[in-house]
């Protein structure tokens, strides 16, 4: 078979995926996806676990190593047939959360952390670089199985089809993986053309099967006599390498990033993974049967020092069918291409979102939101991060020299992408792990994978020197590659896989349990673990746990104890019960959320119903709505207590103002009181005196006379009363016409002394006055201000208790302002009187024919309070001292008179 | 029949004089007093067969005095004509309540007032 000719059939193949994958991009475009998302096209699409590797790799493997191949399949059967445990989970956050990769999980369940998202990418893209190196080697190398038939080609012309075979799978890789945007979106076309590929591989290696089988061996029994004799089927792999390679390839099933493109990016629907869970190993199964024929085959047909990777295809052709080893190199071309493309498409969704545009974002600077062109940016920058990791792979392939065995590369690979699985475990399993135990594990493991494993894969002369391989870097013999912390004697992977992964897990473990949440991850771990109260519309319910008179208990508080017993009753009726409680289903749940949400609000209603039937069913909308829910009722509560502020200040004036009304009535009533006691007390006097006269027998001229005095005596008092209390209340209305004039203290002084009779002969008292000190200009309403000083010397004339009275008068300023004192020599005013003897009524001692009042010292100080000035009882001058405080200057005075 | 002594308790000069000149003509004796602070003394001295009792006085209520005679073994059963300005009902029922024996209001008719004295000296 010329190399054209394959060529031309491989570039059809090309062309044919070209075709059904754009044919079903259209497809599903008009909406008609059907049976494009089958489940059969899910398990299908799964088979991308199934690369090169296990198309030429189990048979390669299987002859070196014996059966121990079979680990390979069963980890991934392991994990399909748990499906319930750790596959539903993922796919149902993966769908819930929109997750676009299996570094955007890790970054997003542990607080949305783009370091993480970084780290996973790390690991990724040195897990997937060998993996692709190992598929452009595998198809280089069956592409010149073909043409060379079994002697070496130069190393030139291999890697010049690997890089052609490189850009080939970068360009489909771009066409149909970055059509979308939203990984979210599924490839359709990508997947139909993946699930093609898996039928082509699983025919083409059952092919070759059954021509070894039917064929060269000569039907079943001599072939199983074959494989009895072959050394092969001899068990020699110890107990601790099997259970770490199935191990290591569950966790790879789970952790690969381009298994976790197909089975969670990809899922269309959960159910899918149902029938997946039985396929997926039955494909499984089916692909690994012929496996051991064909090595035994090989083994005995080919020339000593063969590549036992490439039986494959070399045993028909060693019998010259060149169609059956056409047919088996598409099934291995099918198997590497749908592995790199799925693998590039994953890897390239996290560099880009992890790497290339948190960095573009960053250096624009915020301007990103303003501009039209983000879309774009995602997109151009997916397609150079599909074009690196080919370059990756492709630059790999050609420093490894191709030298390494398929198999060897894949467990490699296998034990980088592991270190994943403890992250990724504690993301679904554990609320406590947290964000820096995760990167704590990430970046422990990695580096123990790349110095346990990766770097000693590039060979004992590769990057590290037998030297480090036999005494450690700087010869510290503890950290020698193969031979972690001296413990010597392990198999190199047993090795790797046990120290990464115990350092890796141990890492997380601790440094989640010392370090704290923040806030996003407890919220994320919450909706991560609790995955399945979370989602599906109806909340987790746990019946047994809950009983109804909880609920009556906490209905009643929020309805009232009738309505919601007579709620329950409804219910229970409808439920045929005869009692007045109702068997807690979740529809009555639903219903009594219904009804609760009437009075507290949806979300509260929906917090302590899930409270009481102990469904913490509360998601990041819940929050929110309770949230807005108890900013409404902040702001109304807000809005209710300042309308009851402003209640209360009001009847805070009101009461104020009552209190006002109260006091000036009881003021008023104990006025009248007291002027009904003054006007009674002359009164009396009068009618008993007048009837005394009226009867007029037996009775002196004299008396007669001294009647008739003392009658006239109280009506004048009587009168004078009556005068005074006009003339307050006159005062104290306001509606006082002042007559302002000019004049000389001292002739208001003289007016005052005059009209008290204390002039002259007829002076009860001695006047001490200066009249050099009373020539101050004095302009206000004269009258009144001599009416003031005629009540304070009358005053001291009535109360001065000396022997020989005497009252000085002393003018002088204070302040700027002229004040003048009456100070007697008498004993002055008890202290205790001082402060209400300004009051009506009061009087210092106890009546006096003919005395006042004690209106004066009322009158004296509303006068003065309308002049603009004052006067006040000084006390500590000896004797009764009273000050009149003069108005101020011209213009305050005017001020004030009005 | 011995001589009808009274007290009066009263701190309106006008007033003493007019009631002294009414009880008088009957042939009673007046005794007065203005003070308030010393009035219960002068009562437990006299022991009069009658008190005309103001109520606003200096020191000391008319109110307390009444109070304290009638908490007195001595001058429970003195009666006491009060005799007060302030003509309110309140007033007149803390009065009755105290166990006052006659409350009157000034001004007074002579002719009532002198009844009202004859009738508790009987």
């Amino acid at each position: 078979m010329s190399f054209d000719i394959l060529v031309s059939i491989c570039v059809a193949y090309v062309l044919l995926l070209f075709g059904v994958a754009f044919w079903a991009d259209k497809q599903a475009e008009r909406g008609r996806a059907g049976w494009l998302r089958s489940p059969v096209v899910y398990t299908l699409s799964l088979s991308v676990y199934c690369t090169a590797w296990t198309f030429y790799g189990a048979v390669g493997y299987a002859a070196r190593s014996g059966m121990e191949f079979v680990t390979i399949y069963l980890g991934p059967t392991l994990v399909m047939v748990g499906w319930w445990v750790i596959l539903r989970r993922l796919v149902r956050i993966g769908r819930s959360q929109r997750i676009t990769s299996i570094a955007d999980l890790i970054s997003s369940r542990y607080g949305k952390s783009n370091a993480l998202g970084v780290l996973v990418t790390c690991l990724a893209v040195l897990g997937t670089t060998p993996y692709i190196a190992l598929q452009l080697q595998s198809v280089t190398l069956s592409l010149d199985a073909f043409s060379q038939s079994g002697s070496a080609s130069d190393p030139q012309s291999l890697r010049n089809t690997a890089l052609l075979i490189a850009a080939g799978l970068a360009l489909f890789t771009i066409i149909f993986g970055t059509r979308n945007l939203d990984a979210n979106e599924r490839h359709h076309g990508v997947v139909t053309a993946i699930a093609v590929e898996a039928v082509v591989k699983l025919a083409a290696l059952m092919a070759v099967g059954m021509f070894v089988v039917f064929f060269v061996s000569g039907g079943v029994g001599p072939t199983l006599q074959a494989i009895d004799a072959s050394p092969i089927s001899s068990w020699d792999t110890g107990a601790d390498r099997w259970a770490t390679l199935i191990f290591l390839s569950a966790a790879a099933f789970i952790c690969l990033p381009r298994m976790f493109q197909v089975m969670v990016v990809e899922n269309s629907d959960e159910r899918h993974l149902a029938t997946a869970s039985w396929a997926f190993p039955l494909y499984l199964l089916l692909i690994s049967l012929f496996v051991v024929p064909i090595a035994v085959v090989g083994l005995s047909v080919s020339p000593e020092g063969s590549n036992p990777d490439l039986f494959v295809q070399t045993v028909p052709l060693a019998f010259d069918r060149n169609a059956l080893a056409m047919l088996a190199f598409l099934g291995g071309f099918s198997s590497a291409t749908s592995m790199v493309i799925v693998a590039a498409i994953a890897v390239s969704t996290m560099v880009s979102n992890h790497v290339v545009m948190p960095i573009w974002l960053n250096l624009r600077e915020g301007r990103a939101a303003l501009s039209g062109d983000v879309r774009h940016v995602v997109i151009l920058s997916r397609r150079l991060s599909i074009a690196g990791i080919l370059l990756f792979g492709y630059l790999y392939f050609v420093l490894s020299g191709g030298g390494a065995a398929l198999a060897a590369i894949g467990l490699v690979s296998f034990t980088g992408v592991a270190q994943v699985l403890p992250a990724l475990l504690g993301a679904i399993f554990w609320r406590g792990a947290t964000r820096i135990g995760a990167a704590a594990g990430l970046s422990v493991g990695l580096a123990a994978w790349i110095w346990t494993s990766f770097l000693p894969s590039f060979g004992q002369t590769g990057i590290l020197t037998p030297e480090i391989f036999a005494h450690g870097p700087f010869g510290i013999a503890l950290l020698r590659p193969h031979a972690l912390f001296g413990i010597e004697g392990l198999d190199p992977l047993v090795h790797s896989v046990f120290w990464s992964m115990v350092l890796n897990a141990g890492s997380f473990l601790a440094f989640s349990l010392l370090s704290a949440q923040t806030p996003l991850e407890r919220l994320q771990g919450a909706r991560f673990v609790n995955i399945f109260q979370y989602s599906g519309g109806t909340r987790g319910w746990r019946g047994s746990a809950v009983e109804a008179e909880d609920l009556l208990m906490m209905t009643q508080r929020l309805l009232g104890a009738s309505d919601a017993q007579a709620l329950f009753r409804t219910e229970a009726q409808r439920q045929g019960k005869s009692g007045s409680l109702p068997d807690v289903t979740p529809a009555f749940v639903e219903r009594l959320e219904r009804e609760l949400a009437g009075s507290v609000g949806a979300a509260t209603a929906h917090a302590m119903i899930a409270q009481i039937t102990g469904g913490v069913s509360v998601s990041v909308e819940d929050m929110m709505r309770v949230a807005d829910e108890a900013q409404q009722i902040l702001e109304y509560s807000s809005q209710l207590e300042a309308k009851s502020k402003e209640l209360e200040n009001t009847a805070g004036q009101l009461r104020e103002a009552n209190e006002k009304l109260v006091a000036l009535s009881f003021q008023k009533d104990s006025f009248l009181s007291q002027v009904s006691h003054e006007l009674r007390t002359p009164m009396t006097s009068i009618r008993s005196f007048s009837e005394i006269l009226m009867e007029g027998e037996s009775m002196s001229a004299e008396e007669r006379q001294k009647f008739s005095q003392t009658i006239n005596g109280e009506a004048v008092r009587m009168t004078r009363l009556l005068d005074d209390l006009l003339d307050l209340s006159v005062l104290e209305s306001g509606q006082v016409m002042l007559n302002r004039q000019e004049d000389m203290l001292g002739a208001v002084l003289d007016r005052a002394f005059v009209a008290t009779g204390q002039l002259g002969v007829e002076a009860t008292m001695v006047i001490d006055r200066n009249g050099s000190d009373e020539k101050v200009p004095v302009r206000t309403d004269c009258d009144r201000l001599a009416q003031v000083f005629i009540n304070l010397i009358s005053n001291a004339g009535q109360y001065c208790d000396a022997p020989e009275p005497c009252l000085r008068i002393h003018v002088h300023e204070i302040d700027g302002r002229h004040v003048v004192d009456f100070i007697d020599n008498g004993s002055g005013i008890p202290e205790e009187s001082q402060a209400e003897m300004f009051e009506k009524f009061t009087r210092a001692d106890d009546h006096r024919a003919g005395g006042g009042a004690g209106l004066g010292l009322a009158i004296c100080r509303e006068v003065m309070k309308r002049l603009g000035g004052e006067v006040d009882y000084v006390a500590g001058l000896g004797g009764a001292a009273f000050r009149v405080t003069l108005p101020g200057t011209e213009s305050a005075a005017a001020g004030r008179v009005g | 029949m011995t001589e009808t002594r009274v007290l009066l308790i009263e701190d309106e000069p006008n007033i003493i004089e007019a009631i002294r000149f009414i009880l008088s003509r009957e042939g009673w004796r007046v005794d007065t007093t203005s003070d308030g602070g010393n009035a219960l003394e002068a009562v437990r001295s006299r022991n009069p067969d009658l008190v005309i009792l103001d109520v606003m006085l200096p020191n000391r209520s008319g109110y307390d005095i009444l109070c304290d005679m009638r908490a007195d073994e001595e001058m429970r059963d003195i009666p006491v004509m009060m005799l007060t300005a302030r003509g309110q009902k309140k007033d007149k029922e803390l009065a009755e309540r105290l166990g006052v024996s006659t409350f009157m209001t000034k001004p007074f008719s002579n002719a009532e007032m002198l009844a009202s004295a004859r009738e508790l000296v009987r």
